[in-house]
């Protein structure tokens, strides 16, 4: 499994467009699942509603997860969309 | 006549006729469904319909009103295939052996809830977009088709409130504006409304009746009335408003994204005037090319006690990201005056004016002043900001500022905290003192803003806020002007650049004066940019004078 934490800096948090950036990322590793949580709540990248159901904010850590034959690909593309976008 | 008052949530004045919007409100109905393979069948055929509209929308969207607005219906497509979602549906089905339309209904309200329920203005307003998705797979599920506008004249369209896709698919060549029963000014109609810079009042509940539909509506977004059957009275002042806007409009297009330059290259910012982060979306709609003046003020007014470090370099990158790049120029606290703060516990001051203000609160309190430093530098990492010190009459002032400056930096430094170190210091110059000494201050900082208002105040002895000084208070004055004069002279010896950040910069009968001194920028009010872009961009500099300055 691979995983890193990441503090939002976007002022809105994870809003409906960044979760679907993220989600369609994520749907990208068919075999591998990815995970994002915040304080122990976690939710599977995928699912779009649940990931903004989050409440993830500015200034919150998440940690993100991936696990299965492509971790080390999903992981990588995961860090730099978040990044990115958040 | 009828009047109605409700939120204007997008500017501007229109007058036509009033048009309901008609929704084919079909109640979903739950029925019992044997085979439920061919149930889930049709709704995934609706699903793939819905996805496929959306994509419509999206294309069309991007065309309209922007890549931002269509990336809604790229995520609402996405919100179709969620997996909770599509497994509520079936999983409703299921447990209530059901049809599909109930299901989704069920599934969307249920989502609707959870959105309605957080803690968090944006995400309660996106219930309405899970209720929009699931409206639109109902009406695929249902064969029903959304009208457009049955009207061969252009209308305000009334209604409940829309839902984004039931905006973005209305014919816009035959809307003028919008007037909601419900919504707020983060609702999609009154987003689109300004997108696409149309008038739109939201708010007007019960008052807005059915009944008036086809009747005449005079739409005033800005203060947010409607009048219906308006009367003389009315109509002039309308049609008066309406002529204003439609000149400002001309003027809108044919100056945005032109340069500030003049007819023999002579290039000149033009800045805007902020009071809170929520005036940059009118600084980006009018084409500001940065901000001149974002008075810091506002954090202190509104609190109840000293704002935080936190809080104000939250408010200050907000403005330095929004900008993207472009200088933002950040105030430092100027209350003292006529701007008093309660828990500031400030002696009573006969002559406030000329008392312990601005600048001079912060070297007196370093307890105040640090907090605010450090909230700047820390923004300085996320956009061009630059800090600027009011009230200023003395180089050693300056020198103190800088040097508090430093120690900011060093901490910030030693902290590992980003900021940019070389971000840009300047001055207000707003006393005939700073005048005077303004060759010795313009080797200290890299540029000079002049305050008109207060400089005015000072120079001429004349209180701002004494509404009966009239003629003797004169921004025109020639003390005044040629005080700007040394001042240009002294930044431009110096190397620095000068601009003005009054009242006065907007003044378009002194610019021929202003190109003359040489000003580098020119601060004002976001609506007062596309005008004074038009008078620069029709001035010759080489042959303006400096008449105004003679007696």
């Amino acid at each position: 499994m691979k995983q890193f934490t990441y503090t939002i800096t976007d002022p809105l948090g994870i809003h409906a467009r960044p979760a679907g950036i993220l989600a369609k990322t994520a749907k990208t590793f068919a075999d591998t699942t990815v995970m994002i949580a915040k304080e122990g709540k976690s939710v599977k990248a995928t699912q779009l509603m649940k990931l903004m159901g989050l409440g993830v904010k500015e200034g919150d850590v998440i940690t993100v997860t991936a696990e299965g034959p492509s971790e080390d690909a999903a992981i990588e593309a995961m860090e730099d969309t978040i990044k990115e976008n958040l | 006549m009828i009047m109605m008052q409700g939120k204007g949530v997008s500017k501007g004045v229109i007058k036509g006729p009033l048009y309901f919007f008609c929704r084919q409100d079909a109640a979903v109905k739950q029925w019992h469904v044997e085979d439920l393979q061919a149930e889930k069948e049709r709704l995934v055929q609706a699903q793939e319909k819905t996805i496929a509209q959306l994509e419509t929308l999206a294309e069309k969207c991007r065309e309209e009103a922007g890549d931002e607005a269509a990336v809604l219906f790229e995520t609402h497509a996405m919100f179709v295939e969620d997996e909770d979602y599509v497994e509520s549906i079936y999983s409703c089905m299921e447990e209530e052996q059901c049809n599909a339309e109930y299901a989704v209904q069920e599934a969307g309200e249920q989502f609707a809830a959870m959105f309605a329920a957080m803690d968090d203005a944006y995400m309660q307003a996106r219930a309405a977009d899970i209720r929009d998705v699931s409206k639109r797979i109902l009406n695929n599920l249902m064969g029903i088709v959304e009208g457009g506008i049955d009207s061969d004249v252009p209308v305000i369209l009334a209604a409940d409130d829309l839902a984004p896709s039931e905006t973005i698919q209305l014919d816009k060549s035959k809307i003028l504006g919008f007037v909601t029963q419900g919504g707020s000014s983060n609702s999609h109609t009154a987003i689109l409304a300004r997108t696409m810079g149309i008038p739109a009042i939201c708010g007007l509940g019960e008052e807005l009746k059915e009944e008036y539909a086809g009747r005449i509506a005079c739409v005033d977004g800005e203060v947010g009335c409607v009048y219906i059957d308006p009367d003389e009275l009315t109509l002039a002042q309308f049609n008066e408003k309406y002529a204003k806007q439609q000149e400002m409009k001309e003027l809108l297009l044919t100056m945005r994204g032109q340069e500030d330059i003049t007819l023999d290259g002579k290039k000149v910012n033009v800045y805007c005037n902020i009071g809170s982060p929520e005036d940059v979306s009118a600084v980006l709609a009018n084409d500001g090319q940065g901000i001149g003046l974002f008075r810091s003020e506002f954090l202190y007014l509104a609190a109840s006690d000293y704002p935080t470090e936190e809080e104000q370099f939250q408010a200050y990158k907000t403005v330095a990201a929004a900008m993207n790049g472009k200088r933002v120029i950040i105030r430092t606290l100027d209350i003292g005056a006529d701007k008093q703060v309660g828990y500031f516990n400030m002696n009573k001051e006969e002559n406030p004016a000329l008392g312990v203000r601005a600048i001079r609160i912060c070297l007196n309190r370093p307890e105040v002043f640090k907090p605010q430093l450090r909230a700047l530098y820390r923004a300085s990492a996320y956009g061009k900001v630059a800090i600027m010190f009011p009230m200023i009459t003395s180089v050693w002032e300056v020198k103190e500022c800088k040097r508090a400056c430093q120690k900011v930096m060093a901490e910030l430094e030693k902290e590992g905290i980003p900021f940019n170190k070389d971000t840009e210091i300047g001055i207000m110059l707003e006393t005939p003192a700073s005048i005077f000494v303004a060759e010795e201050l313009a080797r200290e900082v890299d540029f000079f803003s002049v305050g008109t208002n207060d400089l005015t105040q000072y120079t001429l002895a004349c209180d701002r806020q004494a509404n009966d000084l009239g003629k003797f208070y004169d921004p025109h004055h020639p003390a005044v002007l040629r005080a700007l004069k040394m001042a240009a002279d002294a930044a431009h010896n110096a190397g620095i650049w000068i601009g003005i950040c009054g009242e006065l910069g907007a003044d378009l009968s002194m610019l021929p004066t202003f190109l003359a001194m040489g000003m580098d920028e020119l601060s004002v009010s976001p609506n007062a940019v596309l005008p004074l872009r038009a008078a620069i961009r029709s001035s010759i500099a080489k042959t303006c004078t400096l008449d105004a300055l003679e007696c």
